[in-house]
């Protein structure tokens, strides 16, 4: 980046350092601390998962079915004898892997559309929009249930249906936001001067919509995590015998006067981290872009 | 305001067809031949041909677009695979459970969220207040099917207060006996998200000019919160009304199946699994349209409660 592109930036918004707005996010706030650490303690989890599961987490034995807690197996076991504790230690991957990997695919291919609407408009726009308006009467849940009844499951194709459920919200963020960018006074000027128009969308408009994006990205982890469980809990999700959460409950609830520990344990982390991820999102929006908080 | 209803009624109308597009491309399209996704790969070709004419998948494409349009406007989608009922008269069976069990969780969401609203707002930063903030960040966090296995587990096994499943036999006590504890999971997101949003546009409302005039004319607390405040909170609030509505709607997919009840999303769920073709589809449309008629419903009961939307549009 040049000096000149620099100075310009720092007209235009002066910005906080990366420090200073990591500082602000946590600064007295007990409870985003804890939910960073209950984050961070579920990605370390993840991780090292085959390093700390005490089992192999699609092991059956006949031996142990239906166990209750014990120092063997802290949360029990299942109908197949497998250990509950491992088969959540492996779930976590799953819920993490979405909850990262959906709103990112989704604010890449959203803003994408958003941008091209907002500032190409004419009849792109219209289709766009068109489309947007009408996949955002659906609740997320919902359209991710009917697309995924469509495609069904496995774990392409959970990233398709979730990214798709996502997408809208971007789109029209990316779009409203690109329509007020685009009026500024630095991009009309650059237009005026015969900038090339990928030089603008990316180096002055992308830029400087990139806050309301990443606010929705951190609040959309949360979203994700719960709709990947919500989709394996309804069976068109991570098909078994891979652990998620959603399904261990599934498998819990099939096995109801066997034991309640599975779904009372992976339902409890479901809910520990969507929490998290939702007080750590409300945080940084609360810091990068206090105008939408109500 | 005849106009203004007109009008929503026809933009409706290349929403309905774009939905319907979007659903046959869907299922035509994208998961590849549906004859070897229901059949299986080891179908024989003579099963694969009978299939596709049974389904009228024989025809060209654009055939299959009109057909399927058709077929939607005659109130004809097909055959189950499995059981030959028309997926017409499933869903007429189906749906009433569906409707019985969305209504009774929104009656108590919104007997529940608006008293703990206004309650909050009055008591504003107090420990009513916060408990209540406490309460709906739970609400946003716990999924509403472990909440459901929860009470499940709790009321219907351990206590055996209400049945383990089921809708009940005829009389109205054992139906609303049985539809009781997955409307009240439903419930307790929907109290959470609608008491939050009384709470916010009640309090908007209190920072007016004319329940300060309300005070200090020397109106009764009651009269100022109820007739002055809530009165004029109500717009926002039925906006919340009806994205709840949808999102019960949504929930009750889950719920229908952890409380092991009949009812549209059940009906698809199933359907996903046994690869019935038809009925998937089916499902998929009726929540669609359902999605549509809400919104559409939204925009008008706006209409009726704010005049002003009348004169503007």
């Amino acid at each position: 980046m040049t000096a000149l592109d620099h100075g310009a930036q720092q007209v235009v918004a002066p910005e906080p350092g990366k420090f200073e707005i990591v500082g602000k996010i946590f600064a007295g706030r007990p409870a985003t601390v804890v939910a960073a650490f209950v984050i961070f303690a579920f990605i370390l989890i993840a991780i090292l998962a085959p390093v700390i599961a005490p089992y192999d987490a699609l092991a059956q034995s006949f031996l142990r079915i239906n166990h209750g807690p014990s120092w063997q197996h802290w949360l029990g076991t299942d109908q197949f004898g497998r250990d509950v504790l491992s088969r959540m230690i492996y779930g976590s991957r799953n819920s993490m892997i979405f909850g990262l990997l959906a709103p990112t695919l989704a604010a890449i291919v959203g803003t994408t559309l958003g941008v091209i609407a907002g500032y190409f408009g004419g009849i792109a726009d219209r289709v766009i929009s068109r489309v947007v308006d009408m996949l955002l009467a659906f609740p997320e849940l919902l359209l991710a249930i009917l697309i995924a009844a469509a495609l069904g499951g496995g774990f392409w194709n959970i990233v398709v249906v979730l990214t798709v459920a996502f997408v809208p919200g971007f789109a029209r963020v990316a779009r409203a936001q690109t329509l007020s960018v685009k009026q500024e006074p630095y991009v009309e000027s650059a237009i005026a001067v015969g900038v090339r128009t990928p030089t603008i969308i990316f180096r002055h408009i992308v830029p400087n919509i990139a806050a309301p994006i990443v606010v929705l990205m951190t609040l959309w982890t949360a979203s994700a995590i719960r709709l990947e469980a919500s989709l394996s809990f309804l069976g068109i999700g991570t098909q078994a015998p891979n652990p998620s959460w959603g399904n261990i409950i599934r498998d819990g609830l099939n096995n109801l006067f066997g034991s309640p520990w599975p779904i009372i344990g992976a339902g409890l982390a479901i809910t520990c981290v969507v929490l998290s991820f939702n007080l750590f999102g409300d945080a940084v929006r609360d810091v990068l872009d206090p105008e939408t908080n109500q | 305001m005849v106009r203004y209803i007109a009008q929503r009624l026809l933009d409706a109308i290349p929403t309905i067809f774009l939905i319907l597009t979007l659903v046959f491309v869907a299922m035509r399209i994208l998961p590849g031949d549906p004859a070897i996704a229901a059949l299986g790969d080891n179908a024989l070709p003579e099963q694969i041909a009978e299939f596709r004419e049974r389904m009228g998948l024989n025809v060209p494409l654009w055939q299959q677009y009109f057909n399927f349009l058709w077929g939607i406007f005659s109130l004809d989608l097909g055959r189950s695979l499995l059981s030959n009922t028309p997926v017409t008269q499933l869903i007429a069976t189906y749906l009433p459970y569906t409707l019985e069990l969305t209504l009774f969780a929104m009656i108590l969401g919104v007997a529940g969220g608006i008293p703990l609203g206004v309650f909050a707002a009055v008591n504003r930063n107090k420990w009513p207040d916060n408990a209540i903030r406490g309460y709906n960040l739970i609400g946003y966090a716990i999924p509403d099917f472990y909440l459901g296995a929860l009470l499940l587990i709790f009321f219907a096994l351990n206590l055996g207060w209400f049945p383990i499943g089921g809708v009940g036999s005829g009389d109205i006590w054992s139906r609303i006996h049985a539809v009781f504890l997955p409307a009240l999971t439903l419930a307790f997101v929907k109290t959470a998200f609608l008491g939050r949003l009384t709470r916010t546009s009640l309090l908007e409302v209190f920072g007016k000019d004319y329940i300060r005039t309300a005070r200090a004319k020397g109106a009764r607390e009651n009269r100022v919160v109820y007739r002055h405040g809530l009165r004029n909170a109500l717009l926002p609030i039925s906006t919340g009304f009806g994205l709840s509505l949808l999102s019960t709607l949504s929930g009750s997919v889950a719920i229908e199946l952890v409380f092991n009840r009949p009812g549209i999303g059940r009906m698809l769920i199933s359907a996903i699994a046994e690869r019935d073709y038809a009925v998937v589809q089916g499902g998929i449309i009726v929540f669609a349209l359902f999605v549509v008629l809400i919104n559409l419903l939204m925009d008008l009961v706006y209409v009726i409660i704010d005049p002003r939307i009348r004169v503007t549009k």
